[in-house]
């Protein structure tokens, strides 16, 4: 059925009085198709800035060689690599609330899913220019594929998890984008069938000629739930196959066995923490505070702590490793971290990692919404020093003390790094200016259950425990799109 | 004889959409189909719509996918150019798991969602077929085929009782051709 009543003690998923479902479309549609406001516009100017200077600061490394950035006989990863997991672990939470959401039947990723999905294509695009950056020489990227070539046949080698890497990057990518562009076929046909003229022939190709028949539906919710269930082992494995990168190799500091799951954790972590930051300041500029509602947020808020905390036990569980293992380049790497020349790299990945989004246990912090903004801005700073500590100040002391380096990066990293956030931003504003932020058919879907409408036709309607009513009532004040004052004469 | 082709019941409310369905099957209307702006669960069975069988092509592509890559990784490490490292064996599943994994994926996904775009008639630049255009926005609709023995105004009255806020006599199948 359509709608069936939900219990009282959940939380509304879309607050608000009068929502119906055209106040959806329309809600979810005045972004497409009206001009932009002022907002927008000056966050594209800046967002295109930083894509100017990616597109310049690229383009240099390409013509002159990545001698242009600050690497070394010692240090041959450093800025890149770290940008490439920063990225790629970012383009992990949109994977994780379509299907790891969907498959656990948690409703409030509906009206998160759309904008996290596009963010996680948009940060793995991000990361994807990276691999072929380092690569040097950028007109060879194709020699890790299978391809039949002229060197004596000799094939690329799958023992490599740099060859895994490429198939995960790659899988994970295009599995993305079809399942974000197949949920986006019935929102491209609701605009395609409100719009006129050239807007409506555009939206009219994009949506493949959708109707929302019944048939359709039927085999969409089955396309969308078995997609849910691969991309969900792929998603981790994706960062699984990351971490391998660094674990099969030798080098003290990165050959661990825990790196699988403590990158997993990692990638959800600074995953949402870039949907957090994305989301609380498209509420409130788009208006979307009735769907993207408190609840949202703090359960988001949650899954950062959590995760965030299983990082933290992963950086205990390996200074304890290194200690135990008795191995003195092992103990010193670790040391290194602390007392080596770049110690402040090492204070600020387990401060802002750990330390910081401790402070998410209190409920006023979860709830407050200029704090949970610079915390998920926090999070994702400590979370690219993890990675620069973890790959550069690993390297950084060689096991023969005359070649200890430092890296230095020169103006083409920090440009590269700057331009990759700018270009993120450009395509995020682009998509939340051409498609739908939330997605609409989802969203309907759970209003006639999960709304703070339905649960006051229930209250209405009585013969509810007082004790569950009080709970509920309890519950929304956290809301900052509901109006209290309605609750408390009834 | 009436020019209408395709009646259409419009409703606001799904639940009242699905009494319709009720009603007008007890009353042995013949349902052509059924447009919604969200999926409804349910209405397939009263339908008598057969489930989809996408999770045996799904299943059938992932197995493709993990055959195709294990088989290549064999023929290019194995068969053609086994290499010599460490004296390890040239046959290393262990290290052909994640690629093989990665395949699986790749194809399920790809393979399911063109199957589902093919049987579906769904490709970029086709025209929408569509019979109402709020049918993708905020209004449920049940299609009628007017050519059935039923006199009209009883399905109109059908739809009516069972709340439907508007019906329409379309003298064209689609709208969008226009």
């Amino acid at each position: 059925m359509a709608s069936h009543s939900e219990s009282i003690i959940r939380e509304p998923l879309i607050t608000g009085d009068n929502i119906t479902y055209a106040q959806i479309t329309n809600d979810v549609l005045r972004p497409v198709e009206n001009m932009p406001g002022r907002a927008w516009w000056i966050g594209f100017t800046l967002a295109s800035l930083g894509a100017t200077l990616w597109v310049f600061s690229v383009s240099w490394t390409f013509w002159y060689g990545i001698g242009e950035w600050g690497l070394n006989k010692t240090i041959g990863w450093s800025w890149d690599i770290t940008g490439f997991v920063w990225w790629v672990g970012i383009g992990h939470a949109g994977t994780l609330i379509s299907a790891i959401l969907l498959l656990f039947r948690q409703n409030w990723r509906n009206s998160i899913n759309r904008s996290a999905e596009a963010m996680t294509i948009f940060a793995v695009i991000c990361a994807a220019t990276y691999v072929v950056s380092h690569m040097g020489r950028p007109w060879l990227a194709y020699w890790p594929l299978p391809l039949p070539n002229q060197f004596g046949s000799i094939w690329v080698n799958f023992n490599s998890p740099l060859v895994w890497d490429v198939f995960a990057i790659s899988t994970y990518f295009s599995v993305s984008l079809v399942f974000w562009y197949t949920g986006l076929l019935p929102d491209l046909a609701t605009i395609r069938d409100r719009a006129t003229g050239i807007r409506q022939k555009i939206y009219s190709v994009l949506s493949f000629g959708w109707t929302g028949s019944v048939k359709t539906w039927q085999r969409f919710e089955t396309v969308c739930l078995i997609l849910a269930g691969i991309s969900t082992p792929l998603v981790l494995s994706v960062h699984t196959i990351v971490s391998m990168d660094f674990a099969t190799s030798l080098e003290p500091g990165w050959h661990t066995t825990i790196f699988p799951p403590y990158f997993v954790a990692g990638a959800i972590f600074s995953g949402f923490a870039m949907v957090q930051t994305l989301l609380l300041v498209a509420r409130k500029v788009l208006g979307l505070e009735n769907y993207i509602t408190m609840f949202h947020i703090e359960a988001m808020n949650k899954i950062i702590l959590l995760t965030g905390s299983i990082v933290g036990v992963a950086y205990m569980t390996e200074f304890f490793i290194a200690y135990y293992s008795g191995g003195e380049y092992e103990q010193y790497t670790f040391l290194n971290r602390f007392i080596g020349p770049q110690w402040w790299a090492g204070c600020m990945m387990y401060g802002c990692n750990v330390l910081m989004t401790q402070l998410m246990w209190f409920k006023s912090v979860r709830r407050n919404v200029p704090i949970s903004w610079v915390l998920s801005i926090v999070v994702n700073i400590g979370m690219w020093f993890e990675r620069y500590v973890i790959i550069q100040i690993s390297l950084q002391r060689d096991f023969l003390p005359s070649s200890w380096s430092v890296f230095h990066p020169t103006w083409v990293d920090m440009s590269v790094f700057i331009g990759s956030i700018g270009l993120f931003f450009t395509m995020f504003l682009l998509f939340v200016r051409v498609l739908p932020s939330i997605a609409m058919a989802e969203v309907k879907l759970i209003l006639k259950s999960s709304s703070e409408q339905a649960k006051k036709k229930l209250l209405a309607h009585g013969d509810l425990d007082p004790e569950q009513v009080e709970f509920y009532k309890e519950s929304l004040v956290k809301f900052d799109s509901v109006e209290i004052a309605n609750y408390q004469k009834a | 004889m009436s020019k209408t082709k395709y009646i259409l019941g419009l409703f606001e409310d799904p639940d009242e959409m699905m009494h319709g369905i009720d009603l007008l099957q007890k009353n042995s209307v013949p349902i052509y189909d059924v447009f919604t702006p969200m999926p409804i669960h349910g209405i397939e069975r009263k339908l008598g719509i057969k489930d989809s069988r996408l999770g045996y092509a799904a299943f059938m592509f992932g197995c493709l996918g993990g055959t195709t890559i294990f088989s290549m990784a064999y023929y290019m490490l194995v068969h053609d150019w086994p290499m010599n490292i460490g004296g390890k064996p040239a046959f290393a599943i262990p290290d052909f798991i994640p690629i093989t994994f990665e395949w699986t994926v790749l194809f399920t996904a790809f393979g399911m969602t063109l199957t589902f775009f093919f049987a579906t008639h769904l490709f970029p630049g086709r025209t929408p077929r569509v019979m109402d255009l709020r049918a993708t926005d905020d209004r449920f609709v049940i299609a009628i085929d007017a050519k059935g023995s039923t006199p009209h105004e009883d399905i109109t009255k059908i739809l009516k009782d069972a709340g439907a806020v508007e019906v329409k006599h379309n003298d064209r199948k689609y709208v969008s051709y226009e």
